[in-house]
């Protein structure tokens, strides 16, 4: 599914990296995101284990919510990324042309017993637990996710 | 990303290579579920080619888990790069499934 994902800002230099585009709602268009996204990450020298489990499962997680949830999989909505990467930190936007999800809403704790056994709710989960900051930010045409990651 | 199914001796091994995520995590789930349907009951996944699981692909391994124990099954994961421990022990998942280092571990373990 690469050929329709294709960075609108070529890298402006060494100093900071600058991946930005959008995606039909489609999940099948996450994995190369992540990738082109981690890449970036790995040029800046993140360390290991935030390339390879804290980036892509984050990514991942706000991708599929903006695809799924956010623009409910309509084929006329896309899904806009962009991501700023330097030597200190990883920024990251993900939006979509819905109403985006009720991100405030208080969630259930997934890994309470009670809850463990349940096959969703872990995704705002991972998102706050691998990223330093994840929060809601005002976008153009509809909801806006930015999530910061501190190089380590 | 794939996933390869194979018997050895009862345990039907399922090798998951490259993601198991929302794009791929239904195909996974109806892979295993047609064998249990055949009758199988033994289950070992093994992740020594994965890269990433997220959300959702957790959630299928969950609803396996649940569907294989109703079956009177077991299930059984292995091979689990620190990075995917860590996402276990993050979810507390570590503490739901049979995890084995190594394969032969985890087929030893039925």
């Amino acid at each position: 599914m690469s050929a329709a994902i294709t960075n609108k800002v070529p890298p402006p230099g060494d100093d900071v990296r600058v991946v930005e585009l959008e995606i039909p709602s489609d999940v099948r268009f996450i994995e190369d995101v992540v990738e082109l996204i981690r890449h970036e990450c790995e040029v800046m020298d993140f360390a290991r284990g935030q390339i390879m489990l804290n980036v892509p499962v984050a990514l991942s997680e706000a991708l599929s919510n903006a695809i799924l949830r956010g623009n409910g999989e309509d084929p006329a909505k896309h899904v806009h990324v962009r991501a700023e990467v330097d030597t200190k930190r990883l920024v990251v936007e993900v939006g979509d042309e819905g109403d985006g999800f009720d991100f405030d809403a208080p969630s259930a704790d997934p890994t309470t017993p009670e809850n463990l056994q349940r096959e969703d709710g872990r995704g705002l989960f991972l998102m706050r637990a691998l990223m330093d900051r994840v929060e809601r930010v005002d976008g153009a045409r509809g909801s806006v996710v930015r999530m910061t990651l501190n190089r380590e | 990303m794939s996933f390869s199914i194979k018997k050895e001796g009862e345990v039907v091994v399922v090798d998951v290579e490259g993601q198991l995520i929302v794009g791929n995590r239904q195909e996974l789930k109806q892979k295993v579920l047609d064998e249990l349907e055949r009758g199988e009951k033994k289950f070992l996944i093994d992740f020594s080619q994965t890269g990433y699981i997220d959300s959702s692909g957790l959630g299928v391994l969950v609803s396996l888990s649940k569907k294989i124990r109703e079956q009177g099954g077991e299930l059984r994961l292995a091979n689990l790069n620190d990075d995917l421990k860590t996402l276990f022990e993050l979810t507390k998942l570590d503490t739901l499934f049979q995890i084995a280092d190594t394969r032969e571990r985890a087929l030893q373990s039925f």
